[in-house]
């Protein structure tokens, strides 16, 4: 087990080798004005393409990553990319933050230091936390699982481990998607070491134990009707992912312009964007994740988390809760969101905040809001 | 109408372009030893991809091609590619026969002058390609379904001068075929399917005809089938732009795409070289490739699931239908469910094949058709030219 600094990795060569196949991409036809009716816009995707070759700018994405404080921590075969930021107020406490699927730590880039340095942004120096910020395995800069079975719980293992090398016995926790998984396994299986868990969406394959003869309310049963609805209509990624991810990584390893769809997509169908994608997030900012995946060509190891999980998803046993301290930011433009009754079957749910606006990816929709209410949360757990 | 004659010529730069994105190929990783857990294994598609690159030949396969009659016709405005196989026997019985998803007119090309050469029972073929694939033009507007499809097909048949005849697919082509017996039982003799639409819902009435036990199994098998295997046609009915992408601009990523169904779906035990050569995957492939067809092929499963073969009360098929069920076929109903909306008259099964009953069984295939059709061979059906 060994931390060491991380170099962020630059190849010019690569940075040339995307533009070429931008350049020669192959577009598919499409059904004239149909716009998003069958799956990404064509011209939109071309135009954020033409954007891609011609104006972005990874070295400088690169640079602007480069001021903060890069690690890796080693343990087994395993490697874990994280970005440390000491906290700047009176006490800080250790908070590890934790990013999803098809998002990357650059999620993180604007909750970060609103959390180290509430100062700067208006807030209370002392709520300021030691802030690490992680790439889950097999993604962004972090090590690609070269074995079976790296699902959420046994990454939860490997954090557990990474926070106790930086000398963090106890820590809070911060996730959605897959992040919020992780964060919900580590309350599960390493509760001494968690001050709390705040999450912004509790995975789908959370299933609490119900006992026999309990009844659902309207609210869970409606909750259950609407995510299978929506995983129907917008779930095939996930149906996929779960079963064939390396059937479709041939060619979202090989076709920038078709991992920009594969990702993009969600970002739009998730987010609080109204459909318009770019009224919510920059080109940059949407680029930069993606070349992240690009540049580490992690699509397929990402991907084959979705397989991992379902070996071991998170389904609590008869009795069982999550007894670690819980705090859920509701956003109210996420996919299918679990009434509080549902999640309180399997988490000890104290602090529920239901926001005006934001969607699946709060850190980079909502920074100031998903800020306050971790400062918030928090604040009582001291 | 005039029939034109047509012939495949794909440009040399094509060609070269095809064998560059091959070489520049960007691999994704894998775990170690997973084979085919995660998907269509890494090695087996290298090496499949080194093949294509350094031994495939192309220009052999199109010179080939080019032996069988290939036909252009506007139908409707509508530009189709097909295959005209006329029969030189007398009595010939006109017969259309219709390939599915990922197939396209090479998965006919055993069976098809199979039925047109037999002496005895002879039949004028034609093997149309689905619109949005292979040579036939890709649709431009939405709602190109099965329904659109079938009634171009009626309107193909009658233009080639055949006002009755038989109809014949599987996958999409079942669907195809079911359609034309439905809306135009006046030109359709009989309806031979060796496969029944996934989107096929007859009209149940709990009361006087209840689910019996077998159909309940079977609807479960096809959700757990459906769990397990259906990834494909879940981002092909509700995104499949968002797929074309992929597919479009990495041939390797269409190779896996495809044979993935195909060593799925056939019986080979996972082998798929065990059912088909390289050189005929790689042409089905390369087919798709070259026509850029993948992006439309896949749109017609969401215009599908926009207009499913579902019947209302009192509907059903009264052409008569004969149902040839191979073994590794993938989640077909019993014989009940099938009969609530068609009128089946003959149901075979057989040991062998999986879904391309024509490309892995011809002889089969074409057994059975011709001994669905022998009791209608009328002298009035009779083709005198």
């Amino acid at each position: 087990m060994t931390v060491q600094a991380f170099h962020l990795p630059y190849s010019e060569a690569a940075v040339q080798d995307l533009r070429e196949r931008l350049t020669r991409t192959r577009w598919p036809d499409t059904i004239p004005g149909s716009g998003w009716e069958y799956g990404f816009d064509l011209e939109s995707l071309q135009s954020i393409c033409r954007y891609w070759r011609d104006e972005f700018d990874w070295k400088a994405e690169l640079d602007r990553m480069g001021r903060l404080r890069h690690l890796e921590f080693t343990t087994g075969s395993q490697s874990i990319h994280f970005v440390h930021e000491r906290g700047r107020g009176p006490t800080p406490i250790p908070i590890l933050l934790l990013h999803g699927w098809p998002g990357s730590f650059l999620d993180m880039s604007k909750l970060a230091p609103r959390l180290a340095d509430p100062a700067a942004y208006g807030g209370e120096p002392g709520d300021s936390f030691d802030v690490v910020v992680a790439s889950l395995p097999g993604f962004g800069f972090s090590g690609r699982p070269g074995e079976r079975g790296m699902s959420t719980a046994r990454m939860s293992d490997l954090f557990a481990e990474l926070m106790n090398e930086l000398g963090y016995e106890r820590f809070a926790c911060h996730g959605g998607d897959f992040g919020g998984a992780v964060s919900s396994w580590l309350g599960r299986r390493h509760p001494a070491r968690i001050l709390g868990l705040h999450l912004s969406y509790t995975f789908q394959d959370y299933r609490p134990a119900l006992q026999a003869g309990a009844v659902l309310s309207e609210e869970e049963t409606q909750f259950l009707r609407d995510a299978d609805r929506w995983a129907q209509e917008l779930g095939a990624y996930d149906h996929i992912q779960l079963r064939t991810p390396q059937t479709v990584a041939y060619g979202l390893n090989d076709s920038p312009a078709a991992l920009a769809a594969w990702i993009l997509e969600k970002f739009r169908d998730w987010s609080d964007c109204d459909l318009a994608l770019e009224t919510r997030f920059t080109r940059d900012e949407l680029l930069a994740n993606v070349t992240l995946y690009w540049m580490t060509e992690t699509i397929h190891s990402s991907c084959r988390l979705y397989f991992e999980q379902r070996a071991s998803p998170l389904h609590l046993a008869p009795g069982e809760r999550i007894e670690v301290a819980c705090g859920i930011a509701h956003f109210p433009k996420d996919t299918p969101f679990p009434p509080r009754t549902w999640i309180e079957r399997g988490y000890n749910v104290q602090h529920w905040t239901d926001m005006a606006s934001g969607g699946h990816f709060p850190a980079l929709e909502e920074p100031e809001a998903l800020a306050a209410d971790i400062r918030a949360f928090f604040r009582r757990l001291r | 109408m005039a029939e034109q004659e047509f012939t495949i010529s794909v440009p040399d730069a094509a060609i070269d372009d095809l064998r560059r994105r091959l070489r520049q190929m960007r691999w994704p990783d894998t775990v170690t030893g997973s084979g085919w857990t995660y998907g269509l294994d890494l090695d087996w598609m290298k090496s499949t991809a080194d093949y294509w690159l350094e031994q495939y030949d192309w220009r052999a396969e199109e010179r080939q091609l080019n032996a069988y009659p290939h036909r252009i016709a506007e139908i409707d405005g509508f530009r189709i590619h097909y295959l005209h196989f006329r029969s030189k026997h007398a009595g010939a019985v006109p017969l259309i026969v219709t390939h599915g998803w990922p197939g396209s007119f090479l998965e006919l090309l055993k069976v098809a002058p199979m039925l047109a050469e037999g002496a005895s029972d002879p039949f004028h073929v034609v093997v149309p390609s689905l619109p949005g694939f292979g040579f036939s033009e890709r649709p431009s507007t939405p709602g190109m379904n099965t329904f659109r499809t079938a009634e171009l097909w009626v309107e193909l048949m009658r233009e080639l001068g055949y006002d009755r005849f038989v109809a014949q697919g599987g996958d999409i082509g079942a669907n195809v075929s079911s359609v034309m017996a439905w809306k135009h039982p006046e030109s359709v003799i009989a309806l031979h399917l060796n496969y029944i639409p996934g989107l096929y819902r007859p009209w149940v009435d709990d009361t006087t005809q209840p689910l019996r036990p077998e159909e309940i199994a079977f609807q479960q098998e096809a959700q757990v089938w459906f769990d397990e295997k259906g990834g494909y046609w879940h981002v092909q009915a509700t995104q499949p732009q968002t797929l074309g992408f992929t597919l479009n601009d990495s041939p390797v990523g269409l190779a896996a795409w495809l044979i993935d169904k195909y060593r799925d779906w056939a019986d080979c035990d996972g082998v798929v070289e065990r059912r088909f050569s390289r050189d005929e995957l790689l042409t089905h492939v390369s087919l798709y490739w070259f026509t850029e067809t993948i992006a439309s092929s896949c749109r017609m499963y969401l215009e599908s699931r926009r207009a499913p073969l579902a019947f209302r009360q009192g509907e059903r098929i009264a052409v008569p239908c004969g149902v040839l069920r191979l073994a590794k076929e993938e989640p077909m109903p019993p014989r009940t469910w099938v009969e609530r909306a068609y009128n089946v008259v003959r149901w075979t099964e057989k040991p062998k094949g999986g879904h391309f009953a024509a490309w892995e069984e011809p002889e089969v295939l074409a057994t059975d058709v011709r001994e669905l059709v022998a009791p209608f061979r009328r002298p009035a059906l009779r083709d005198d030219g």
